[in-house]
């Protein structure tokens, strides 16, 4: 020992107050201190402050967690809305069909309401990324078809999923590009095409629940969506169009993304 | 998903007390720790499931107090702001004597150096995932801890000396 020369690092005095150290540290820095009278003063006191400012919140911590932040609450509003969207326009699609129907349906609507089928909501998530997105001018794709090869791999590995651009051009419509997206609870790819007019269709994947369904049709405004589940996997194709025209360009791309033209 | 009831649950007692200490308000600090959770929900599939799920909620609980002060700086007059500059005195007029209130004085520290007295000292996270959470290298999360705490001593100090002249 030198005297007065103090040889403690001040990271290990701020674990000293943290109260971090080992035994056996924690023995040299109190020899330490005990030599220099100041600062041991002045860490006792930054030890006090920290036990403090610790039993100032400890009532807070003792909260009982208010119904508010109770997990199940927050994933119930979650759903609620997200069943608000589609309880809306599966609705809209009952009311078309019938007026009768609608009244009964309207009934089941609620907060007992079952959760939406996977296709329902990968079309909802469709269509809400089109009407975003399409009507977009100066950056309807993130990442433009020049760089094809990257944007592809770049969502394949995202969603999880070999993601391919199904090739549209015998019904007019070019690959513009494709961006990323939020989606349920991952992330969702969307590719764009435009045709001559300019007139745009989207393909829309994301991961859903579920195996394999049908293909099931939806109209919102004037955009046609085609959705389906395959393998884990929900895919939907929306358009400004209607259904006989948006069928087979549904069918090529089902066709196009397994990899099966 | 079905566990994340189960995983989250327990850690809101302490990012409600770190919201709180933050915002010094009740309401305000459960909002702020409601919109936390909303977002790990939604990004519960994205999380890395190695890596500590204590450090990431207060990463996010963090980053949203981080940007919204940011925004009430940018709008200017913001009530929680303008009560931060002048907090120690409102304390002492209120409490008279020798009690200051320590979140106070903590108030008047920077957020880099509020948050982690309090992401280290309260919530016991370690140095290594403290330094995550604010983004900077361990050797940041040192000398901010250290000066810091030296700016608290300070203040508390002077809140002592003044209060003193007051009362003579």
């Amino acid at each position: 020992m030198t005297g007065r020369e103090f040889s403690i690092g001040d990271e290990t005095l701020q674990a000293f107050v943290d109260e971090r150290l080992d035994d056996e540290r924690r023995a040299a820095v109190e020899a330490q201190l005990a030599l220099h009278p100041e600062l041991a003063e002045r860490v006792a006191l930054e030890r006090r402050q920290r036990a403090i400012l610790r039993s100032r919140l400890k009532a807070k911590f003792a909260e009982p967690i208010p119904t508010r932040l109770r997990i199940a609450n927050l994933r119930a509003a979650r759903r609620t809305s997200w069943t608000r969207g589609w309880t809306s326009a599966a609705a809209a699609v009952a009311l078309f069909v019938s007026g009768a129907t609608a009244g009964w349906f309207a009934n089941q609507i609620g907060p007992a309401a079952s959760p939406p089928a996977p296709t329902v909501s990968v079309a909802q998530g469709a269509q809400a990324a089109y009407r975003t997105f399409v009507v977009e001018v100066a950056h309807p794709v993130e990442v433009g078809v020049q760089q094809e090869t990257h944007l592809l791999q770049w969502l394949s590995k995202r969603l999880g999923r070999k993601l391919a651009a199904p090739d549209l051009s015998p019904f007019g419509y070019r690959l513009m590009g494709g961006r990323l997206l939020p989606g349920g609870s991952g992330a969702a790819a969307q590719l764009m095409y435009d045709d001559a007019s300019g007139r745009r269709l989207t393909i829309y994947v994301r991961a859903a629940e579920g195996s394999e369904t049908a293909f099931r049709f939806q109209k919102e405004g004037e955009a046609a969506t085609f959705a389906w589940i395959d393998q884990g996997f929900g895919f939907a194709v929306t358009a400004t169009a209607t259904r006989d025209e948006l069928l087979p360009i549904a069918e090529a791309v089902y066709r196009g993304l397994e990899g099966k033209s | 998903m079905a566990d994340a009831e189960a995983l989250l649950e327990p850690l809101i007692p302490a990012l409600r007390r770190y919201a709180y200490a933050l915002l010094r308000d009740h309401d305000a600090a459960d909002d702020l720790v409601q919109d936390t959770l909303e977002r790990a929900l939604s990004r519960w599939t994205l999380r890395r499931r190695d890596g500590d799920l204590r450090a990431w909620l207060f990463t996010i609980q963090r980053n949203l107090y981080v940007s919204a002060l940011r925004q009430g700086q940018r709008r200017g007059a913001h009530v929680e702001l303008d009560e931060a500059t002048t907090p120690s005195t409102v304390a002492q007029q209120e409490s008279g004597i020798e009690v200051q209130d320590i979140l106070a004085t903590l108030d008047q520290l920077p957020e880099e150096q509020k948050s982690l007295l309090l992401l280290v000292g309260v919530e016991e996270l370690s140095y290594d995932d403290a330094a995550k959470i604010m983004g900077v290298p361990l050797g940041t999360v040192m000398s901010r801890l250290s000066r810091g705490r030296q700016r608290l001593r300070a203040l508390l100090e002077t809140g002592r000396t003044t209060l003193l002249r007051r009362v003579k």
